[in-house]
């Protein structure tokens, strides 16, 4: 099989543009957490440069997305309203009877490809969609964002051999490996998860791993990679990074903050590069 | 049947490029090998892999291809059964699950291989259509409908091999979502689907017995149950599935929705797993299920 072209890959990554969109919708989904409850702040914290390097640097209109961790979906909403595929008024509408927009993400939504929620999910979708792609011979690309809670779903692995059975080499696939289930610590409670990019390479991936808030180097891992296998970036992130009482602290998974937590967390943001 | 299955599937794959079949390690019959072989990259085997082999066609699909999932019934539907949920129907994905040997069609397999609630797991799924063809003929025109249809996922019930056809020239042809009489009669009529209405063809021969194959369990047709709770004194049930959630319960709903004044007997598998092994039609009368059985069933006043 060929090497699918990597157009936008190559193109040069602005960091500090990059930086500052982050800050922007780090406010905004601080700003949406203050209207519902039902808010996943702190997954989403996790997975934003990632979301953001592939929504803005890498993926073209034709490839695919699957936000597999789809409780990371408040991060997609507010780049895809960013890139005004999403309309405001959903956004000002989440959760609520009168809008589209749930918690999950929703297929036929604006700019959502695929409905998630229930983990271990979206890896599976997406090799069927690469295997489409690779069927067509379009040349386009799958790019799917993994929870590292999902690493632990039985359905992942089966998706992961059928990856490499296939050498499907135009699946890119983003492991936000903040270190928390919904309950505790992975690499405390469940260290077997680890190590991560071992057990992709024994599956028969090219893997890499980086800093996960460090969009540069998260785009500079994908424009190296060589092709021939599917691909996996294994992002190192923090669960709630950017606000520093929600970081590595496991509530924050589903809690909203209240008036004086919200102000308080928009004072201390600012742009992340690690 | 499942020779049927893949001679019609292999036969449309030729002429749309968009068919493709996924299946988890299971032997591929008739045409399906001669698909494997002329378009290797369409005949996709995940292995001991259910979920995968639901996730992929979801993608598939969602990517413009008409992908088939392909297994034994029960690693069809049981062991992926969220997968069927969320990928296909929560997503309105046209996407046909083929469940092999329906019922306890692998008789000699034990429990594990026995797909004895299928049918009202399927159809308690919103969004899924169900149908259970009898014979080679209805699996031939479901297996043309699964193909041609973009509405949403479907589960196709079939049986294995060596099924008999069990229409006549006179019966009407198969139409999605309409029972359709494979005899007529008088005196009572078997509603069922699936092989084992080979079994009410027996009944009813040299009697005033009707039959008709209700092969589409979801949508069900309710006018044409509703026709025959009024037409004939007395109705029988007949299914390869257990007692709760099937064609049994929702006729006795309609009956009571008509105001019908027929008598209805429902015969099913047991609900409960029989550790019996045998033929097919041992299974069937391990369970309580046989031609003396349903000429009794439909003759009582």
């Amino acid at each position: 099989m060929s090497s699918v072209p990597k157009p936008q890959a190559a193109q040069r990554f602005d960091a500090a543009a990059s930086r500052r969109r982050c800050l922007k919708y780090r406010r905004r989904i601080l700003d949406v957490s203050q209207r519902v409850s039902a808010l996943h702040i702190a997954p989403a914290f996790s997975c934003l440069e990632i979301t953001d390097v592939i929504y803005h640097a890498l993926k073209r209109r034709e490839d695919a997305f699957v936000m597999s961790k789809g409780h990371g979906c408040v991060s997609q909403y507010v780049i895809l309203e960013d890139l005004g595929v999403m309309p405001s008024a959903e956004i000002e509408r989440y959760c609520t009877p009168q809008g589209v927009l749930g918690a999950h993400p929703d297929i036929g939504t604006p700019g959502i490809e695929a409905s998630t929620g229930s983990l271990g999910h979206g890896l599976g979708i997406g090799v069927g969609m690469a295997y489409a792609e690779m069927l067509k011979g379009e040349g386009l690309q799958v790019y799917v964002v993994l929870s590292d809670g999902e690493l632990q779903e039985g359905s992942t692995w089966e998706a992961a051999q059928m990856a490499a059975n296939h050498k499907l080499d135009n699946l890119l696939l983003f492991v936000d490996l903040n270190d928390f289930g919904g309950l505790e610590r992975i690499s405390e409670h469940h260290p077997a998860v680890f190590p991560v990019a071992e057990k992709f390479f024994a599956f028969g991936w090219e893997a890499a791993e980086v800093n996960g808030h460090d969009a540069a180097a998260v785009h500079a891992a994908v424009a190296a990679r060589k092709g021939g296998k599917p691909f996996v970036l294994i992002g190192k992130t923090v669960k709630g990074r950017g606000v520093s009482y929600m970081e590595h602290v496991p509530i924050w998974h589903y809690r909203s903050p209240n008036k004086d937590e919200y102000a308080k967390a928009i004072a201390e943001l600012k742009e992340i590069s690690s | 049947m499942r020779n049927t299955f893949a001679n019609v599937f292999y036969e449309e794959a030729k002429k749309d490029p968009r068919l493709c079949v996924v299946v988890a390690d299971i032997s591929p019959a008739g045409s399906m090998e001669k698909l494997r072989k002329e378009y290797p990259k369409r005949f996709v085997n995940t292995g001991v892999a259910e979920q995968i082999m639901i996730g992929m066609c979801a993608g598939m699909a969602m990517r413009g291809l008409k992908p088939f999932a392909y297994t034994i019934a029960t690693f069809a539907l049981f062991r992926p059964y969220e997968f069927v949920r969320d990928d296909l129907c929560y997503q309105g994905l046209p996407v046909t699950v083929v469940g092999v040997g329906g019922g306890v069609t692998y008789s000699t397999l034990g429990g594990t291989h026995h797909a004895m609630e299928d049918v009202a797991i399927a159809c308690a799924m919103p969004g899924m259509s169900v149908i259970a063809p009898c014979d080679p003929e209805e699996a031939k025109a479901a297996t043309l409908h699964c193909i041609g249809q973009q509405d949403g996922p479907i589960y196709l019930r079939l049986g294995k091999a060596g099924e008999p056809v069990l229409g006549s020239a006179t019966s009407a042809p198969f139409q999605f979502g309409k029972l359709r009489m494979l005899r007529e009669g008088s005196d009572a009529c078997i509603l069922g689907y699936g092989p084992i209405l080979k079994m009410a063809m027996q009944a009813a021969e040299g009697r005033s017995i009707a039959v008709a194959s209700v092969h589409t369990l979801k949508p069900l047709d309710r006018e044409g149950i509703a026709r025959i709770l009024a037409k004939y004194p007395k109705v029988v049930v007949l299914e390869e599935m257990v007692p709760q959630g099937g064609l049994g319960d929702a006729v006795k709903a309609l009956a009571w929705e008509s105001g019908a004044k027929c008598r209805i007997e429902c015969l099913s598998l047991k609900h409960e797993f029989v550790h019996v092994y045998g033929k097919h039609e041992e299974l069937l009368a391990a369970h309580g299920l046989s031609v003396e059985k349903l000429v009794q069933a439909a003759s009582a006043g």
